[in-house]
């Protein structure tokens, strides 16, 4: 009897593949894995070592044209006065931003994991969601509207008499300029506005995940309100703090529509990328800019995990 | 926990104002639209109107992007789907070398800012002469669309009971009717929110696409040139508000689709 029932269930093609698939779960994994591999590697990845690889070519001064040969002539030039310049510029310009996200995500994450109930939690979850989702160029958009000549802002500093004070902000060296929609101020708050909402989802997990018997101890055994935060919660919460900061961190460094849009005519890192490769034709140069952020954020993700800042991923 | 102690003053006011600007400027877009003022991004408005509607509506350049986004957006979500559903039920069914390298592999394509992804196959592109095209926006797309659906995939793929699989084998199930009967009716609200999620990614992009694109314009590619070049303001403030409504739908959508998943287990 058992003998013609698997008889019969050998007898089609499709089951003799189940067959071979629960004698040799290796072989099924294999089988899933292939596809999915095979796009990733050869495309992505693919597309990263020829990325690699251009950085490694040069541009021939005379013809414009790509030179296919080994040098590293095309990294040299990115330790140029200028180039290096804009290279300082974004890092200082990512942290800056990393940082005013994590001072302003923090109150929001932690009103959520200690005080929201169920109900209000799903609300802040939706309220971080629907700004995190929406359209980035919408976004960007929208704050063109808010600091244009007859935007929102100037309306509410001239009308409530604030003149001098914006006037006073735009003629401080460096980060000044002629009005906030040309100036680094400006690229900052968008910068912030546009990757802020990457910050606070981690954070909050991280402070979910403290338990509230550990507050409850530290207040027994006579800390302060003010200490528990600064001693037990601060320290716990930071992971958190850093894996947002990845996020926050990595979009800043590669954003090239932000600062083209909002901001003075000093390139970012991206900018250059974009500029490099479009009109100029100079791919190796792009690809050598490139190769920038990927360096910076290997080096972060590793002082990054040594933190444990992936285990609250 | 939560009602033991009341928030102070500062730190609500300070979430409130965090939550705020997250979302007045989003707002602004949708009072915009309305604006009679064509010339400036005047505030408050002079006058409020609907007549930029019927004109974004005869606009042939708007619904030519519109439509090369929504095919872009339908076929770089079906690849994922298929790509990011096998990656995520061979990653939770076995622990097995290099586990964590594929995830990361997964991953990195939105880790990393788009402009590397961007540039990465632009340079490949030269390389290998191959023209621009829908075809080549795609293959972009598709490829950092992998981790939305995976994302959602794995986390149903770890509530899902092995033992359920066995029962349906143990039953005569043959793979193919377990995959049909057992496998997809549990996996099915977890692909539709990833499927979601990598739709809206994909019709919102703009970063990798303006390496990949050539000559054609998706919708966001549209407006980049309009954020650079601005000729017809009021049908952009339409456009923007458009989207905005476009993209909440699937982000909602996803979210009920997945919220009973996420509370049942905490």
């Amino acid at each position: 009897m058992n003998s013609t029932t698997l008889t019969v269930r050998h007898s089609s093609p499709g089951s003799r593949l189940t067959d071979l698939f629960w004698k040799k779960p290796g072989l099924l994994i294999f089988c899933l894995l292939l596809p999915p591999l095979l796009w990733l590697g050869i495309i992505y990845i693919g597309s990263l070592f020829t990325l690699l690889l251009h950085s490694f070519f040069s541009i021939d001064e005379f013809s414009g044209l790509i030179r296919y040969e080994f040098t590293l002539k095309t990294y040299a030039e990115l330790l140029s006065p200028a180039n290096f310049d804009v290279i300082l510029r974004t890092i200082l310009m990512a942290c800056a931003v990393t940082l005013a996200a994590a001072l302003i995500a923090f109150p929001i994450a932690y009103y959520a994991a200690r005080y929201a109930n169920q109900k209000m939690k799903a609300l802040f979850y939706l309220g971080v969601m629907l700004p995190l989702w929406s359209s980035y160029l919408v976004k960007i958009y929208a704050w063109k509207l808010i600091l244009a000549k007859q935007g929102i802002v100037n309306w509410v500093v001239e009308g409530t008499g604030a003149t001098f004070l914006l006037n006073s902000v735009l003629s401080l060296p460096v980060i000044g300029g002629n009005s906030l929609a040309v100036s680094y101020i400006g690229t900052f708050i968008v910068l912030l506005y546009v990757w802020l909402p990457f910050m606070i989802l981690p954070v909050q997990a991280s402070l979910e995940r403290i338990p509230e018997s550990l507050l409850e101890a530290s207040g027994d055994l006579g800390a302060a309100p003010k200490q528990t935060f600064r001693l037990v919660i601060l320290p716990l919460a930071l992971p958190g703090v850093i894996a947002g900061s990845i996020f926050t961190f990595s979009l800043t460094m590669g954003d090239f529509i932000v600062p083209q849009i909002i901001g003075s005519s000093r390139r970012f890192i991206g900018q250059a990328v974009y500029a490099h490769q479009g009109t100029a034709g100079n791919i190796p140069l792009a690809a050598a800019f490139a190769v920038v952020p990927i360096v910076v954020m290997i080096i972060y993700l590793y002082f990054a995990k040594k933190r444990g800042a992936f285990d609250a991923l | 926990m939560h009602s033991r102690k009341r928030a102070s003053m500062g730190l609500k006011v300070s979430a409130v104002c965090g939550l705020a600007f997250l979302h007045l400027p989003i707002l602004l877009i949708f009072l915009y639209a309305f604006t009679t003022e064509d010339k400036s991004y005047q505030f408050p408005p002079p006058g409020l109107t609907l007549k930029w509607f019927g004109v974004t509506w005869n606009r042939p350049d708007v619904w030519a992007s519109l439509q090369l986004s929504l095919e872009v957006a339908a076929v770089s979500t079906l690849l994922a789907l298929i790509l990011g559903t096998l990656c995520a039920a061979a990653v939770s069914r076995a622990k097995f070398f290099g586990r964590e390298a594929i995830s990361l592999l997964v991953i990195l394509p939105i880790a990393l800012p788009g402009i590397i992804t961007g540039i990465s196959l632009r340079s490949a592109y030269n390389i290998l002469d191959i023209p621009f095209s829908t075809f080549t926006i795609i293959l972009g797309h598709a490829t950092f669309c992998v981790v939305v659906v995976y994302n959602n995939a794995i986390a149903r793929f770890r509530r899902m009971s092995g033992s359920m699989i066995e029962a349906s084998f143990d039953l005569g199930a043959s793979g193919f009717q377990t995959f049909r009967y057992v496998v997809l009716p549990n996996l099915a609200t977890a692909l539709l929110a990833g499927g979601m999620l990598a739709f809206a990614l994909s019709f919102d992009e703009v970063i990798v696409t303006t390496f990949t694109a050539g000559q054609q314009q998706t919708l966001p590619i549209w407006m980049l040139e309009e954020l650079v070049r601005p000729r017809q303001r009021p049908v952009t403030n339409v456009v923007a508000m458009v989207v905005v409504m476009v993209t909440f739908l699937p982000i909602l959508g996803a979210y009920y689709l997945t919220r009973d998943a996420s509370s049942s287990r905490n």
